[in-house]
């Protein structure tokens, strides 16, 4: 993740200060073991999730009526469900959802948005920064995660109107079945949930470099402000981003899993994580199943708790204060 | 500010006057704008609530009766100042899934349960987070210490949606301790489990602040002077130590009450406790508007509160932060 960020920008233009920082962070990084097991397990969980068309023994649709409600054995290692579906195939498809999702409010909202605004924020100061952090205030002012519900519960139909007219008048078909609708709409609840912790971070961040010496002598011989935010600035907040990125993954994630849990995800007969363990948590089917909650479960806090973890070892290395 | 004022507390203190005063008189500004967006929001959304009212008796004739008794059929700014007036007021309006109900009457009872269920949850957070945390700063270095961080960290990311059905089969079908769903008040056993789906999540954090805020005090020259003066280890850790790391954690109290109104959609949910948070979810799905505006704002207001409370008291404790 660090080498990530820290390549990202060509040797010669990567300033000394952001690079050395980073690449010191990350050799620290790697001496903790803990940091290094949930690297691991982060890699296995999403790359299962990614191939699972490949590695599902199943198809996630694939119903075995000779199977009903099965306990794990050989055959279905997580046991099947109501309809005798491979529980252990369900959760890699659900686990691909989840890493899709994440990764692409993750993408827009935190890094693309969240960083932009942060940096143009805190560089810009004025009005920008007064009308961007205001905005955030507003949107960071809702209780818990109800903006997203909200936003999920109302976006989704209206979303879902427009593309039906969308086919009907045009070559395209077949749009709503892909579930393409569904992950544009959590998608943009999410974002909203995401960038203001990114930006009023980065802001900050941003603040204290915006005074010292090798930005002012930017300034000085005459660099553009595009060049002063994303060769000087950028790169110096590199490890502010990461942390905030590594932190904020655990917190999508959960939140992800919450709105298919509240059916405001991705629709069935898809399977998400949400919906498993909203029918694998109901007291009739915990009564005569209960290891229907066990592989969803596993995953969601895998995913959850790696991040977490991750995050929290890399803000030690990263914050010189703590250290 | 920095410069000039460093050190006089006069000056500092009209200056946090000062910063109090312009935070509150943002409030209603940020309130108002919480308000359009939930507003607008649940205008934009689909479904008619005066369908989803009558149910099978709507008729064109019936529906635009009931829309002109409601006021719904006038104009969306008309509406939404009409609403905010009221809000002013300490009128929230009537709940249009529940007629004839006022909004206040219904959501008080609500918030009460879920006020509830959150302190009992504080209790556990706060009765596991602080002595976990004081002790793991007096062993920096053992093994323990990081490692009860982790754990901490562990309990906290399981999804309740894992947590609470888990707790349920052991502590109702297996077990038979707890009946399964329901609610009886803060001295029932049907509190004991959502008690702590919601509140070992936040031992985590107590931990790390309560652990932060004592490594921080026992490297203070006050205290290694108690040591010189020969007190005893026990009296310099309860009278010197504990005393004083104690004071940023008491600011997280201030978000605890703005738990108390969030309430928990997931974990309301599973168990069946008639609190806010499943209300809200509940009003969500039936497009209760007046509902899902009440209960947005309160809770915003709480929020908003709870932050500057808590900003405000990380100052008051740490004096090197200054107001601007």
């Amino acid at each position: 993740m660090a080498t990530e960020a820290a390549t990202g920008l060509p040797d010669s233009r990567r300033s000394a200060a952001g690079s050395g920082h980073l690449s010191r962070a990350l050799r620290r990084l790697v001496r903790k073991k803990i940091a290094v097991a949930c690297i691991v397990v982060l890699v296995i969980v999403y790359a299962c999730g990614i191939f699972a068309e490949w590695i599902s023994p199943y198809g996630y649709n694939e119903q075995d009526y000779t199977a009903i409600l099965d306990a794990p054995d050989a055959g279905h290692w997580a046991g099947t469900d109501r309809t005798g579906r491979d529980v252990l195939t369900r959760t890699l498809w659900g686990v691909q959802n989840t890493v899709i999702l994440t990764a692409v409010a993750m993408l827009t909202g935190g890094i693309v948005l969240g960083v932009s605004l942060g940096l143009v924020s805190g560089y810009l100061g004025g009005r920008a920064d007064a009308v961007i952090m205001r905005t955030g205030e507003v949107f960071a002012s809702f209780p818990d995660i109800l903006l997203v519900i909200i936003l999920a519960a109302t976006l989704r139909p209206r979303i879902l109107d427009a593309v039906r007219w969308l086919e009907d008048n045009s070559a395209l078909d077949g749009l709503v079945r892909t579930g393409v609708v569904d992950y544009f709409v959590v998608s943009v609840a999410l974002v909203a949930f995401g960038w203001v912790g990114m930006a009023r971070l980065v802001r900050a961040q941003v603040l204290s470099l915006r005074e010292t010496d090798h930005v002012a002598a930017a300034r000085a011989i005459g660099a553009s402000t595009r060049r002063i935010l994303f060769v000087h600035l950028l790169p110096n907040s590199m490890s502010v981003i990461v942390v905030t990125v590594t932190m904020g993954m655990g917190a999508l994630t959960g939140t992800e899993i919450v709105l298919s849990w509240l059916g405001l995800g991705i629709q069935p007969p898809r399977p998400s994580l949400g919906t498993m363990l909203l029918t694998a948590g109901n007291i009739g089917t915990l009564r005569t199943a209960p290891w229907q909650l066990l592989a969803p479960g596993a995953a969601a806090f895998l995913m959850v708790v790696a991040w977490n973890l991750l995050g929290d070892a890399l803000g030690d290395v990263l914050n010189p204060r703590t250290r | 500010m920095r410069g000039a004022a460093a050190g006089n507390k006069l000056a500092g203190s009209v200056a946090m006057w000062i910063y109090i005063a312009r935070r509150l008189a943002w409030l209603p500004f940020l309130l108002l704008a919480v308000s359009a967006v939930t507003f607008a929001l649940g205008r934009f959304g689909p479904g008619d609530p005066v369908v989803v009212m009558l149910g099978s008796r709507y008729t064109e004739e019936t529906g635009s009766r009931l829309r002109e008794q409601l006021g719904l059929n006038r104009n969306l700014a008309v509406q939404y100042g009409d609403y905010m007036w009221g809000f002013v007021r300490g009128d929230f309006g009537e709940s249009l899934r529940f007629r004839g109900r006022q909004v206040r009457e219904l959501i008080a009872p609500k918030m009460w349960v879920s006020a509830q269920l959150s302190a009992a949850a504080l209790v556990i957070s706060i009765g596991i987070g602080l002595p976990l945390g004081f002790y793991l700063a007096t062993r920096q270095g053992h093994w323990i210490d990081p490692a009860a961080v982790a754990a901490a960290l562990f309990a906290m990311s399981v999804p309740v949606m894992v947590t609470a059905p888990g707790l349920l089969w052991i502590g109702c079908l297996k077990l038979g301790w707890v009946p399964c769903s329901g609610w009886g008040g803060f001295f029932d056993t049907r509190i004991i489990i959502p008690a702590i789906v919601l509140g070992v999540p936040g031992i985590a954090g107590m931990t790390r602040l309560m652990r932060a805020s004592t490594l921080d005090v026992l490297g203070q020259d006050f205290v290694r002077t108690a040591r010189a003066k020969g007190l005893s280890e026990w009296s310099v850790s309860s009278r010197h130590v504990f005393q004083n790391a104690m004071l940023p954690v008491v600011t997280i109290l201030a978000f605890a009450a703005a738990g108390l109104i969030g309430g928990a959609f997931i974990t309301e949910t599973i168990l069946g406790i008639p609190g806010i948070g499943r209300f809200a979810v509940d009003s969500i799905f039936d497009r209760d508007y007046p509902v899902i505006m009440a209960i947005t704002l309160v809770g915003a207001l709480a929020f908003v509160l709870a932050n500057l409370l808590a900003d405000l008291s990380y100052a008051f404790v740490d004096p090197r932060i200054r107001f601007r």
